[in-house]
């Protein structure tokens, strides 16, 4: 905690730091609160986006539990999100310890794999989509791959696959960053004690690296999987939210029923929803998480 | 080993010596299998780009099978099409308007924010606008999309300017974090020396504070660039007007349009692409520690 020392002359504080905040302060409840109020106000409307409209209570809310495209696009958001969470932590994790071994050209193979997060996920979506529906059942028929032949993207069942690959592939990047950061305050000296009583890697792993790490684990599937319960681009890019709905996200939802579909206000009820979901689950997930850390 | 010769390594590997390996004594050989694991796995980024490259070069004919084959010669005239019917310098110039200013104005403006809240956490408007910024992390943008557009529509700001707006106010909440722990590790005795000799608030902040915030302004510019330039769904939702098109938007709308031509959308994705890989391949070790700083603080 900061002592008081600079206000100590005169009690009075410098007009200054009000007006660093202040017009700050304006831009952010402008551009931010007011929008989320506003958005909790129309959920309870039957405002379409345009025209007339009227308050129509809770009625929002009780068809969006009714509703089955709503339920199926939060099946696929979870579904997709925790995969994906576990999947970029632990291709993260064992990439930035490969990196942070005695390897050589560190410097330039972290350079490497920081290049998926310097791209712009549409774009590279849109790659994606034309190696998963024309070069992968390419290669694969001309392997005799018979699973493979047709497109994943081209079926209900697999098509969520594919969001998870682009995703993790794009993802990885910056977690693996931030575990580089992590492992490197781990101090040698650990390792060559371990290494003269006899650990095994496995056990310096689960007893030096990764409890030593901890924070940086909690920040990574924190941060992941806020991330991909938001996912957008990755599915405008690959399947549309196709095919059907089979990987329409909460968040691709929101946008087609509140902007194209007519349905603004019950749409913002859908993301009044969902920002409550959003919230308990990083809450959750820091508790446990942080309860871990500390049982090291 | 000696702990010393141990922590100069590390903190060798800190400033990014190029090969720290070099310099090691024979117990601390380079682990060569573990290269060769990691030159391979570094093969699931190249090939989507090696792949990129060759479709945008390749005439239509050229396409099919698994188009990893390279082009005969190669097809230029695709850059040219996607140059025109994206409107490119038009979609660049955007781009790089839109990512300057945000960047520029997030790191005068946030670091200002911070600074006045750092200094200030024992007061409790400031500790209560910390956590009013802060809370702001676990909003997602669902909720907001609908009403701020509409918003910015009233104001007139449905445009780059407006976009400049919102990447400022919108990254206020993680860079408020970074800053604000950085401010407070600096010593409180720099600026009470500059207030004894006579400095107003202001002039502590422009001529103390902020050139040693250099590390976190870089920090927080990369991230603000490395976002505002690839973001995609805060240009399709806020700009109204053709013309103020980002690059990923214009991929966007030109794929809805032209979606049969690949090699011509694929010459365009490059062209987009191109511009921060160029930057960052100059750029890199830069680009990585500061990303590393901001996860560490």
């Amino acid at each position: 905690m900061s002592v008081p020392t600079l206000s100590r002359p005169a009690k009075k504080l410098p007009r200054a730091f009000y007006i660093m905040v202040l017009p700050a302060f304006a831009l952010f409840l402008i551009f931010h609160t007011v929008p989320v109020l506003t958005g909790i106000y129309y959920s309870f409307t039957n405002y379409a986006g345009y025209g007339e409209w009227s308050f129509i209570g809770l009625s929002n809310y009780i068809n969006l539990f009714r509703d089955e495209r709503i339920l199926n696009a939060y099946g696929f958001t979870f579904l997709f999100a925790i995969v994906s969470t576990i999947a970029v932590n632990i291709i993260a994790l064992s990439v930035a310890m490969a990196l942070n071994s005695r390897i050589k050209f560190k410097t330039g193979f972290r350079g490497i794999f920081f290049i998926p997060n310097i791209l712009s996920i549409l774009i590279v979506g849109y790659v994606f989509n034309y190696l998963f529906s024309n070069s992968v059942p390419a290669i694969a028929e001309a392997l005799g791959i018979n699973a493979l032949t047709s497109s994943i993207l081209a079926s209900g069942d697999t098509a969520w696959i594919g969001v998870v690959i682009l995703s993790v592939w794009q993802a990885a990047a910056f977690n693996i960053i931030i575990y580089l950061a992590g492992l490197q305050t781990i101090p040698g000296e650990l390792y060559e004690a371990a290494s003269l009583d006899g650990a095994s890697p496995w056990q310096q792993f689960s007893s030096i690296t990764f409890p030593l790490i901890g924070a940086f684990f909690t920040i990574n599937m924190v941060l992941s999987l806020k991330n991909f319960l938001q996912v957008f681009d990755q599915i405008i890019s690959l399947t549309g939210g196709g095919p059907g709905t089979s990987t329409e996200s909460i968040s691709v939802l929101i946008y087609r029923g509140g902007f194209q579909g007519g349905e603004y206000g019950y749409q913002t009820a859908n993301a009044v929803i969902y920002l409550f979901v959003i919230i308990a689950i990083s809450f959750i997930q820091l508790r446990i998480l942080q309860r871990r850390e500390a049982s090291f | 080993m000696t702990a010393t010769a141990y922590s100069a390594e590390r903190s060798a590997l800190k400033n990014g010596d190029r090969d720290p390996g070099v310099h090691r004594p024979d117990r601390r050989q380079i682990n060569w299998w573990l290269t060769a694991l990691v030159a391979v796995l570094s093969l699931t980024i190249f090939i989507p780009l090696y792949f990129t490259v060759v479709t945008a070069l390749k005439t239509p004919d050229e396409l099919g099978g698994s188009g990893f084959g390279l082009p005969g010669t190669p097809a230029w005239s695709n850059f040219a099409e996607a140059w025109t019917l994206t409107d490119f310098p038009q979609a660049l110039m955007n781009s790089a308007l839109i990512t300057v200013g945000a960047v520029l104005l997030t790191l005068l403006t946030n670091s200002m924010v911070a600074y006045a809240i750092a200094r200030n956490m024992h007061r409790k408007l400031f500790k209560g606008l910390y956590f009013y910024f802060i809370a702001a992390l676990f909003v997602p943008f669902p909720i907001i999309m609908l009403p701020v557009v509409k918003e910015t529509a009233l104001l007139g700001l449905d445009n780059q300017l407006g976009l400049i707006l919102l990447y400022t106010v919108y990254g206020l909440s993680f860079n408020i974090f970074v800053y604000v722990a950085y401010i407070r590790s600096i010593p409180l005795e720099l600026e009470e020396a500059a207030i004894t000799d006579g400095a107003s608030t202001w002039t502590v902040f422009w001529k103390v504070i902020f050139p040693l915030l250099g590390p976190m302004n870089a920090t927080v510019g990369i991230l603000t660039c490395l976002w505002a330039w690839n973001d995609f769904i805060l240009p399709l939702v806020i700009l109204s007007d053709p013309s103020a098109q980002t690059l990923p938007l214009a991929q966007y709308v030109f794929q809805g349009q032209f979606n049969t031509n690949y090699s011509v959308a694929f010459a365009s994705y490059l062209m987009a692409m191109a511009p921060l890989l160029l930057v960052y391949l100059f750029a890199q070790r830069w680009v990585i520690s500061g990303v590393m700083r901001g996860s560490t603080k």
